[in-house]
């Protein structure tokens, strides 16, 4: 079975997201993040275990995706961003992260962990995710297209090439690990 | 001779399933730890960006199975009606990939706080109760208020701190770059000004 015919196939892609879903949520889990403490931990910057995993994962998946890519058997999913689309829904999202304490993939975590208080936030993230989707005729001819982006990637808006940023990015992480270690962060 | 070989028989066995029995031990041991190195598990979490990337040309996003699950309640609300709304020909509401995902999420997460037993039904996390108080009822509205924020900030800038904040950032997008430092910037102000500033 080719790659194609596997990502063609409804069935299999269900199975898929499921199994893929479960080792999220499973490594979620075990890196602490499902957790309420950690994540305002981490907004009151006295806990920075969300940015370890964050960019660790950035890091190693970051390498991956650009030798794949290389190779052509994988594409990206990049989507072209705006002042009043990225940076206003990005602020509203930011609030209501430090209400919640939980974000929507850690929500979902924290609800199978027991947490009550995530499962009231999942709820209520699918509400906010409908009310989105009521007020989308409105603000996409009114702010969603505001202030477009220049380019769709870094490496664009640079105009240097993608391996070049990749090697800078990598650095940049490694040397933040380093610096957190230094200060005990 | 025939006892030479069946003693190097006994042995081979004897040391195979001590090896087994090790393996499956630490094994074990490993999936009952409470927590794994932060810096390990993200590692995971980018090898699962690859897999999601290759067998599904997918990026790794949480915030799309929560507009599916809306817009099929609207769905079944509406008689269908609303599956005609732009957002939903957009964004086609479904049992599909990422729907899927975010029940995995929850099976997932049960499974490891299952394993290291430390699941437990909680309404009110320590945290919040020692800043703000130990009401239930207030705790859950709370939650629910940012849920709502939560839920309407990531489809308005398309995507969350797994779509974006992760699968976007690593494919150096920039979209997902500005939108990740929004999620912080917004998120430790609202933070600090509900708890107060504690850095250093």
């Amino acid at each position: 079975m080719s790659i194609d015919t596997l990502r063609k196939n409804n069935k299999a892609q269900l199975l898929l997201g499921l199994l893929t879903g479960i080792a999220f949520g499973f490594l979620l889990q075990k890196s602490g993040v499902t957790n309420y403490n950690v994540i305002i931990g981490q907004l009151l910057l006295t806990d920075f275990t969300v940015i370890k995993v964050m960019l660790s994962a950035v890091l190693v998946g970051m390498i991956g995706i650009y030798v794949m890519k290389s190779a052509g058997v994988v594409r990206l999913h990049c989507r072209m961003g705006s002042v009043g689309a990225t940076v206003i829904g990005g602020l509203i999202f930011g609030a209501g992260f430090a209400l919640l304490g939980y974000c929507p993939g850690t929500a979902a975590g924290a609800v199978g962990t027991g947490a009550l208080d995530a499962l009231s936030g999942v709820v209520g993230i699918a509400i906010g995710a409908g009310i989105f989707a009521r007020l989308y005729p409105v603000l996409a001819s009114t702010i969603l297209n505001r202030g477009a982006f220049p380019a769709e990637t870094v490496p664009e808006l640079l105009g240097i090439r993608p391996v070049v940023v990749v090697a800078g990015v990598a650095v940049m992480i490694l040397f933040l690990f380093w610096g957190m270690q230094v200060f005990g962060l | 001779m025939a006892e030479g070989a069946g003693t190097y028989v006994r042995v081979k066995g004897y040391i195979l399933r001590e090896c087994i029995v090790a393996c499956r031990d630490s094994m074990i041991e490993w999936f009952t730890m409470v927590t794994w190195s932060p810096y390990l598990a993200g590692a995971g979490i980018g090898v699962l960006i690859w897999t999601a990337f290759l067998l599904s040309d997918h990026p790794l996003g949480c915030s799309t199975g929560f507009s599916s699950t809306a817009g099929m309640v609207e769905a079944g609300l509406s008689g269908g009606k609303a599956r005609e709304m732009p957002y939903y020909q957009k964004f086609i509401p479904g049992i599909n990939w990422s729907w899927m995902l975010i029940i995995g999420v929850v099976m997932g997460a049960f499974l490891s706080s299952y394993l290291s037993g430390t699941f437990a039904v909680v309404a009110v996390p320590s945290f919040f109760a020692a800043a703000v108080g130990p009401d239930a009822g207030f705790r859950l509205t709370v939650a629910l208020i940012g849920g709502i924020l939560v839920g309407l900030g990531a489809r308005w800038a398309g995507g969350c701190t797994s779509g974006h904040g992760i699968s976007g950032t690593l494919q150096l997008a920039l979209s997902s770059w500005v939108a990740a430092a929004c999620f912080f910037v917004g998120g430790i102000l609202v933070a600090g000004l509900l708890f107060g500033f504690r850095f250093p």
